[in-house]
């Protein structure tokens, strides 16, 4: 699915990531948890194709998708979220899981200007689909709603149906629990747990250990931007080095 | 959805109608530059208001389209049609290849490349004299003309250019309300978040740019040909910051409002001809005001101050 192979990051002289390699397998959820500063969101925004690695690759379903721009690898099937969440703004609800859907329709300037009957039913099955998703998120009652006026618990849900409305193969979360109480950090996991039931594949950077260790298949730990450790939430609880990493050694 | 329709043919009736009630009137002349105005400044809005991307070279735009028609008529003899075509297809290649560096800036420095660029192509229509006439200006530039209908009278080329803006109008709302202008929009907000979801940022910048420089070419082509006489000060900085204060007037991401910006700006300083040497104050006061306390423009602007003085006992939100 997606493989992560010898990443090294070097910012000036500071190496944030040192040849971290690991592989995420079809449909589990994997977690990438760590320390602050171990390197997470980094590695993170090496594989979403915000930064371009000083070395080492990402192979998406077997392509290199090393350096790709981000909405290259939206059209090879992997979005992500952003953890201080990025919505449309001024966009209401709907509008937004609309443009999720960018990947999934083609309409260009002359088409959309002149309003072919193509673009006129590509744009109805955009709207259809796009609520599909809203009621996915158990949001549908908030489709006419600006975007900015949401309160940030149901912004977080609102993002993960845009992502959800180009049918990706893979998802990536930063942070999905970050600034979420605690009944919207568990109506998020159930969310999590329906995405991974659809067949896609979940990976997320994570602080709440909870939510991690309740939801993930595998865990990756990384540590001072190197691997620690990796395997199930039980194998990572009773691991010794990651109990250091964290106590502090 | 049947109310932009219905909102649309409102505008139509208006524009169709309103001549009535100024034939031979010298306000027609004004009525025409006003949809000329329009037009620019829906093109600029389409660029700035969707895209969120700055221009202060608009007026560059203007001019090429009025110059290349201009030329390519009264010098080459031309069919002004065919000159005006040229013209749009000339300026949309030429914004689209001038786009991919100039768009690579953002905010501040996007709006210096494009002044810069602005002011390149100002200074040629004023140096390259055996072409354009330099300083002097451009004369002797056909009408436009369908069989024998020759658009030579004010009234005339009000049809002619209030054609030309219902349709902008009809496919700019069209753009806005599709894939394509959501994902202006979406690029407006947040461009990391629609390049994620696989919108083009790069590339969709510089196809708006291209086609808001065609517009305003077009728009060039038909001050040239109802005009027939044209000079550099029109086309000038001055020009691209005037096209900018109608479209932040009248509304940043609203077709109608950029309607309203154009018309406020045209009919303002007509008004104002009453008020003898103090209307430049005047005109930088309602400006200034405006911004102040409608910064939603005019088309938003309006319809709540229409509500404050109606419906205080209405109670809406």
């Amino acid at each position: 699915m997606l493989e992560v192979s010898g990443i090294t990051q070097i910012f000036g002289g500071v190496t944030a990531l040192k040849d971290v390699s690991f592989v995420v397998r079809k449909g589990d959820i994997t977690g990438v948890i760590g320390p602050n500063g171990a390197g997470k969101t980094t590695l993170f925004n090496i594989i979403a194709g915000i930064y371009t690695q000083t070395s080492g690759r990402v192979i998406l379903n077997s392509n290199d998708v090393s350096g790709f721009p981000p909405e290259r690898l939206a059209y090879l099937g992997m979005v992500r979220t952003f953890q201080n969440i990025e919505l449309f703004g001024q966009m209401t609800v709907l509008e937004n899981v609309m443009v999720g859907l960018h990947t999934k329709s083609r309409c260009g300037m002359i088409s959309s200007a002149l309003k072919m009957p193509w673009a006129r039913s590509e744009e109805k099955k955009i709207r259809n689909e796009a609520m599909k998703w809203l009621d996915f998120a158990g949001i549908i009652d908030l489709a006419d709603t600006v975007s900015a006026n949401l309160p940030f618990g149901k912004g977080r849900l609102l993002e993960t149906a845009r992502a959800l409305a180009s049918e990706p193969s893979i998802i990536l979360m930063d942070e999905p629990a970050a600034g979420l109480n605690s009944q919207e950090t568990w109506q998020l996991s159930q969310l999590i747990k329906r995405i991974r039931d659809l067949g896609v594949t979940v990976v997320l950077v994570e602080h709440d250990m909870e939510l991690v260790m309740d939801i993930c298949d595998r865990i990756i730990v990384l540590n001072l931007g190197e691997k620690l450790a990796e395997g199930t939430p039980r194998e990572i609880q009773e691991n010794p080095y990651v109990i250091a990493a964290y106590l502090g050694g | 959805m049947n109310r932009e329709i219905f909102k649309y043919l409102f505008f139509a009736l208006v524009v169709l109608i309103t001549p009535v009630f100024f034939q031979g009137n010298y306000l027609m002349n004004v009525l025409v530059f006003m949809g000329i105005n329009t037009m620019l400044a829906i093109a600029l809005n389409l660029l700035l208001g969707y895209a969120g991307q700055i221009s202060l070279g608009h007026a560059g735009f203007f001019g090429l389209g009025a110059y290349i028609s201009g030329v390519l008529t009264a010098t080459y003899s031309w069919n002004p049609w065919f000159a005006m075509s040229f013209a749009a297809a000339l300026v949309g290649i030429s914004a689209f290849l001038v786009g991919f560096p100039v768009l690579k800036l953002k905010g501040h420095y996007l709006a210096m490349g494009t002044l810069g660029l602005g002011i390149i192509i100002y200074i040629m229509f004023n140096e390259t004299v055996e072409l354009t006439g330099g300083p002097s200006g451009f004369s002797g530039i056909a009408n436009l003309s369908i069989g024998t209908l020759i658009f030579d009278s004010d009234f005339k080329n009000y049809y002619l250019i209030w054609t030309f803006v219902l349709v902008t109008v009809l496919l700019s709302l069209n753009l806005a309300n599709s894939r394509v202008g959501r994902a202006l929009r979406a690029l407006h907000d947040s461009e990391v978040a629609a390049r994620v979801m696989g919108v083009n940022a790069r590339l969709l910048k510089v196809q708006i740019f291209a086609l808001s420089a065609v517009i305003c070419s077009v728009a060039g082509s038909l001050y040239a040909h109802t005009m027939t006489f044209i000079a550099p000060p029109s086309f000038g900085f001055n020009f691209s910051v005037e096209l900018l204060t109608m479209v932040v007037i009248g509304g940043l991401g609203s077709i109608y409002g950029s309607f309203l910006g154009a018309a406020l700006l045209t009919l303002l300083p007509e008004i104002l001809r009453e008020a003898k040497d103090y209307d430049i104050v005047i005109y930088g006061l309602i400006l200034m005001l405006m911004v102040m306390f409608m910064p939603g423009g005019l088309v938003r602007g309006v319809p709540e101050l229409f509500r404050k003085i109606t419906g205080k006992g209405g109670g809406n939100a």
